[in-house]
């Protein structure tokens, strides 16, 4: 074996393309097609009386208007249920147009399509729709109150009801020495990836087939869904996701109701149709996360320790449930963190409003219950005058009680089972790392000075990898180029060079000879896609048992070859060569040419490759039984359930103590997914997760009105950090292997953004001594909470 | 790209370009070679000519379509009013200066340091690169820093249009939120900003809530001493808290106190009861006067000191440092020195040089 690639920092492979500006996203596909502009609602709730097209017919350009009355009759069923559980009583999903009802600001009600998009908003400009307005839901309070109906059949706007419990909570805090009980109020967000949705669909008259390229994390579902819709052969339809400018979870929905109108008007009109959605829209009919308003009693002893811990929480889902329960039951389960907890139940309503509807972004329900369960460890030291720390050192799962199994049921439904880690390792080096013991010192230092500032940390554990199954693709090309492919798709994760890397170490060959393909049902036809930080742990492992098939291959035919066992052998600088004696070796694209047992000479190696062929046994076929031409394999890597990564975060604050403004000092990373791929990959990935989770505590939220008009639908009024407001981080890892898959690795993708909120609002709490319940917070919000109880420098937690 | 419809013999049509993604409303796009045959197409458009500078502001209102104009007259290819002139009295900006340019100016910045002092503040490097100082005073956005530095300073636009030129002090210039006194027909050809006196300081300062955006509230200040260092006299103008930059005398309050012990209470008291802020999704409307007060507190002193001659005219809290010296035209800020001009002399490379007219 030469340089071993895996756990290597190498360069990421896209990066020069990308940053050359060759990257190739759906807006740069289909120049000459026809596009697409939604009419959307601009009610939060409204009936549709009358839509008046009349206007729009003048316009130069219109080719097509249609309305929900225009489509066929497998068009007009609501969309799927994507995750249906025995809890979701009352789901409801929208239609691709609104049949009759719009349920919030930005839902679809018409379709036109034009030669260029500026003719296309004109004629929408130029429709008139008369709307019965009626009264709002907004907030999930309210929906529980159920004073308004978002959906006139459910009349309490609960969509689930659903309780979790292990041990006897309500008994163990009430024999509790102590007690708390407090509220706790997370606002909405959303991914906003700096690529908007788009999709673009070319249909083939000849052979009556579908290309369809779309902004998605999933293309294999995508292709499915508009197969079913469009009742078209699954063979016939093709879904591709081609560069995607940001997914952090908004992409996973599918179908949006433009993936099934765009093929449909696609094959309708013989010719290609795009749609690609500009920014407002994004807000508006782009799915949204985080809103929650939890209610937290714990009872726990002198040292901290939680004997017994109930939540409710209220999770707003919005308009319609097409994900099902998944962000509520990640909150639910999620929320234990590194704790052992014994006593615990948990219940939450999965409430209508009419808003934007809430499916995963980055984190999935996990940074609403890091929030809750983190601000309640932050409660417990307060109340009891200890170190912060100190409390949460009592409650962690040790080391030696893993693989450690709770007896709830995850998100993929199956036990809720940690199966690897070190939190009292973590926590150590996190303290190091942020210097936690000395910070009184500097808090003294920066009093003197007239400085306010405090110290946070939070901790979380998070399920990743999650089922069913991912597959890859391994084929050795005579050329000499590997070509790998899997079926999810990538959104800027790296996995072009984590997946080559994977390769070239089965293999023995060079990195830059693997060449890998994702996203593309025309390379791989089944997969799940790309979410709960699954891609590396899934796909990873399952090109890493091709890429072994491969190599197996490769040996048989070089022993066979070379005439040596295969014993003998090792794959090294891309041949297969006898150990200890490396000048006996065989070219793997030789051995490329020779499985497959049709040889024509059209290069040099099929002329080697002759050389070295056996004499064909006269009785036997030339591919046997259990072999098939060509060196490649297909493999699966399915997992009995999720792996469970975790890590650590810890930040310094200042607070202006005129202004309240709120400067992130110092941010510290303590993060364990098991074995690195690629350092740089996942120093990135929890970079990115720690910039959104900087948003989600301190700028980012959803401004609705009481009538459900969302104020903030812009990036001028919608507060994304800039590079100025994002911190320096500093990262250290712990490595402790998943015993659960060959690679030992865990996911990465979302844990930058996790604890952030929970982190930044236990060191602003620090820092000015008022409770943090509420998040994101700005200035004006801090200002008000001490105008309400004035304090100074040093009157911080202890 | 732009999407126009075609009229008149500067107009051009949108085809040309053959790139899409943005969609503003129909609008017709004149693009004048000369200041004269700007005035003219401007004068024949009347109320239906909007005219368009670095775009900054403008052309998200029209890709949102929340504006509407029915022609665009571009300033981008003329090859006149892009000068900036520093003489013994004033600094004088023309209309296609960019903010970028004017912050870099190290003439400016001896002659009027408020200029860099407040530009520091605007936006993004990027933003400064295309959008015109002009262009922001006339499309008077509450927020913005420059109006409030020309009313400060009590400085002055000119305005052309085929009937001839006027000019028009800044109290009466900005009338409100969005709306200036620019009247159908007309071009800002310049904006002009007298320079402080002897012994004047002043300083800006600001809070955002992200690095670059539209403050919360902003204040700059301008302070003079006497002899002794004792204020003279002292004005702010606010932005962000209220329609349009609201100025506010403080000399009454502060008058006779020396430098460096001032008694700031009265002046944050009489502005923060002479200011109206409203609240919004960012911050409530009591954060804003309590922040407005701070503001002028710091900046107060920051003036002062500045007035002494004891600190820097760039220091302060502003998020830029000060620009580079390569333009510096040597001598040329002194006070008393023959006017001076200078206009750009080239763009290659996204970059620019200065030389002295």
């Amino acid at each position: 074996m030469t340089t071993r690639m895996v756990g290597a920092p190498v360069a990421r492979s896209e990066d020069p393309r990308l940053l050359r500006g060759e990257g190739r996203f759906l807006d740069d596909l289909g120049h000459d097609a026809y596009q697409v502009a939604i009419l959307r609602s601009p009610h939060a709730h409204a009936r549709i009386l009358d839509i008046d097209v009349t206007d729009a017919l003048e316009v130069d350009g219109l080719i097509a208007i249609h309305t929900f009355e225009d489509l066929p009759p497998r068009l007009q069923q609501p969309m799927p249920l994507l995750i249906p559980h025995p809890a979701l009583t009352a789901g409801r999903t929208q239609y691709v147009l609104a049949d009759g009802e719009v349920n919030h600001v930005g839902e679809a009600i018409l379709m036109v399509v034009a030669t260029d998009r500026y003719a296309a908003e004109d004629a929408v400009e130029r429709i008139t729709v008369d709307y019965e307005v009626l009264p709002a839901v907004v907030g999930p309070e309210n929906a529980l109150a159920a004073a308004q109906f978002v959906h006139e059949e459910i009349p309490d706007n609960v969509a689930a009801h659903l309780q979790q419990t292990i041990g006897d909570a309500p008994r163990a805090i009430a024999a509790a020495p102590h007690t708390l009980e407090f509220r706790l109020d997370i606002e909405r967000s959303a991914s906003t990836p700096m690529e908007t949705r788009g999709t673009y669909a070319r249909w083939d008259a000849d052979d009556r087939r579908l290309r369809l390229y779309t902004s998605t994390q999933a293309p294999t579902s995508v292709r499915a869904a508009v197969a079913s819709f469009l009742e078209l052969p699954l063979a016939q339809v093709e879904c591709i996701a081609p560069d995607i400018g940001g997914g952090f979870g908004v992409k996973i929905m599918h179908p949006w109701p433009e993936e099934i109108l765009v093929p449909w008007v696609a094959r309708e009109l013989g010719h290609d149709i795009k749609f690609v959605e500009d920014r407002r829209e994004h807000f508006i009919s782009s799915n949204h996360e985080r809103a929650q308003v939890q209610w937290i009693t714990v009872g726990f002893d002198d040292a901290g320790r939680v004997l017994g811990l109930d939540v409710r929480f209220i999770h707003d889902h919005g308009a319609y449930i097409p994900y099902g329960l998944i962000v509520p039951i990640i909150t639910s389960t999620q929320l234990i963190g590194p704790y052992k907890l014994e006593n615990y139940r948990v219940t939450f309503d999965s409430v209508y409003t009419n808003t934007v509807p809430v499916t995963p972004y980055r984190g999935a329900g996990r940074p609403q219950g890091c929030f809750a369960m983190e601000r309640t460890i932050d409660r417990i030291a307060r109340h009891l005058g200890l170190d912060r720390t100190q409390v949460r050192g009592v409650n962690f799962l040790q080391p030696e009680e893993l693989p450690y199994d709770f007896g709830l049921t995850f998100q993929d439904g199956r036990p809720y089972c940690y199966d690897s880690g070190d939190f009292p390792a973590s926590l150590a080096m996190l303290k190091t790392l942020i210097d936690w013991d000395g910070f009184e010192q500097r808090r003294a230092a920066a009093a003197a000075q007239g400085r306010i500032i405090g110290i946070g940390m939070a901790a979380y554990v998070e399920g990743t990898g999650v089922g069913p199954y991912e597959g890859g693709h391994v084929l050795v090309e005579p050329g000499g180029k590997v070509q790998v492919a899997t079926g999810l798709s990538t959104q800027g994760q790296g996995h072009q060079t984590a997946f080559a890397q994977i390769v070239a170490d089965q293999l023995g060959v060079a990195f830059e000879d693997v060449e890998v393909v994702t996203g593309d049902t025309r390379r791989f036809q089944y997969a799940v896609g790309t979410f709960a930080s699954r891609a590396a742990v899934m796909s990873g492992n399952a090109i890493h048992l091709a890429a072994v098939k491969v190599r197996e291959k490769a040996l048989k035919l070089a022993s066979d070859a070379l005439e040596v066992d295969v014993e003998d052998l090792e794959l090294a600088e891309g041949r297969v060569r006898v150990v200890g004696s490396p000048d006996t070796s065989i070219d793997l694209k030789v051995l490329a040419t020779l499985s497959n047992p049709l040889r024509y000479a059209f290069d040099d190696s099929a002329r080697i490759a002759t050389q070295f062929a056996t004499p064909a046994d006269p009785d036997a076929p030339p591919v046997g039984d259990d072999e098939a031409p060509g060196l490649e394999a297909t493999d699966y890597y399915s997992p009995v359930r999720s792996t469970f990564a975790n890590g650590m975060h810890a930040v310094e604050v200042e607070i202006d103590p005129e202004t309240s403004d709120i400067r992130i000092l110092d941010y510290a990373v303590v993060h364990d997914c098991g074995n690195l791929l690629n350092p740089t990959i996942v120093k990135g990935q929890v970079l990115g997760g720690v910039a959104q989770g900087v948003g989600g505590a301190l700028y980012e939220r959803m401004a609705y009105d009481d009538h459900g008009q969302l104020q903030n639908a812009s990036f001028m009024d919608f507060l994304i950090p800039y590079a100025t407001e994002v911190p320096a981080v500093r990262i250290d890892h712990l490595e402790t292997p998943s015993p659960l898959n060959p690679l030992g690795i865990k996911g990465a993708g979302e844990a930058g953004v996790i604890p952030t909120s929970a982190a930044i609002a236990a060191a602003i709490e620090d820092a000015t001594g008022i409770v943090i319940d509420a998040m994101p917070i700005s200035p004006s919000q801090l200002h008000e909470r001490r105008l309400a109880r004035p304090v100074t420098a040093g009157e911080g937690t202890p | 790209m732009c999407r126009a419809v075609g009229s008149g013999t500067t107009a051009e049509s949108a085809s040309d370009t053959g790139d899409d993604g943005v969609k503003p409303p129909p609008f017709a796009y004149h693009a004048p070679r000369t200041e004269e045959e700007a005035l003219a197409t401007l004068g024949a458009l009347g109320e239906d000519g909007k005219v368009l500078a670095g775009g900054q502001s403008l052309i998200p209102l029209l890709n949102m379509r929340l504006a509407a104009p029915p022609a665009l007259v571009d300033l981008a290819r003329l090859e006149t009013l892009d000068r900036i002139a520093v003489t013994d009295t004033h600094v004088r900006v023309e209309a296609r200066v960019t903010h970028e340019r004017l912050r870099r100016d190290e003439r400016v910045a001896a002659a009027v340091p408020l200029l860099r002092q407040a530009l520091d503040w605007v936006a993004h490097p990027v933003i400064r690169n295309r959008g015109t100082s002009v262009g922001s005073i006339a499309h008077a956005d509450p927020a913005a820093e420059l109006p409030a530095v020309l009313a400060l300073l009590g400085g002055w636009m000119q305005l052309r249009s085929v009937e001839g030129e006027r000019t028009v002090e800044a109290g009466d210039y900005l009338l409100g939120p969005l709306e200036s006194d620019t009247r159908p027909g007309e071009l800002v050809v310049a904006a002009t900003f007298p320079r402080p006196g002897v012994r004047t300081g002043t300083a800006f300062e600001e809070l955002a809530r992200r690095h670059g955006d539209y403050a919360m509230a902003g204040v700059g200040v301008r302070v003079t001493l006497d002899a002794d260092h004792h204020v003279g006299d002292a004005s702010a103008a606010f932005i962000g808290v209220g329609g349009t930059a609201i100025q506010v005398e403080l000399t009454e309050v502060l008058r006779g106190q020396p430098y460096d012990a001032l008694d700031k209470a009265e002046a944050i008291g009489l502005a923060r009861a002479s200011i109206d802020p409203t609240a919004d999704i960012h911050a409530t409307a009591g954060y804003r006067r309590h922040l407005a007060g701070v503001l002028l507190g710091r900046a107060l002193e920051t003036a002062v000191r500045h007035a002494a001659g004891q600190a820097p005219p760039d220091s302060g809290s502003a998020p830029e440092g000060p620009g580079p010296t390569e333009s510096a035209a040597p001598g040329s800020a002194a006070p008393g020195s023959a006017a001076t001009e200078s206009a750009p002399t080239g763009h290659a490379s996204g970059g620019y040089r200065e030389e002295t007219a």
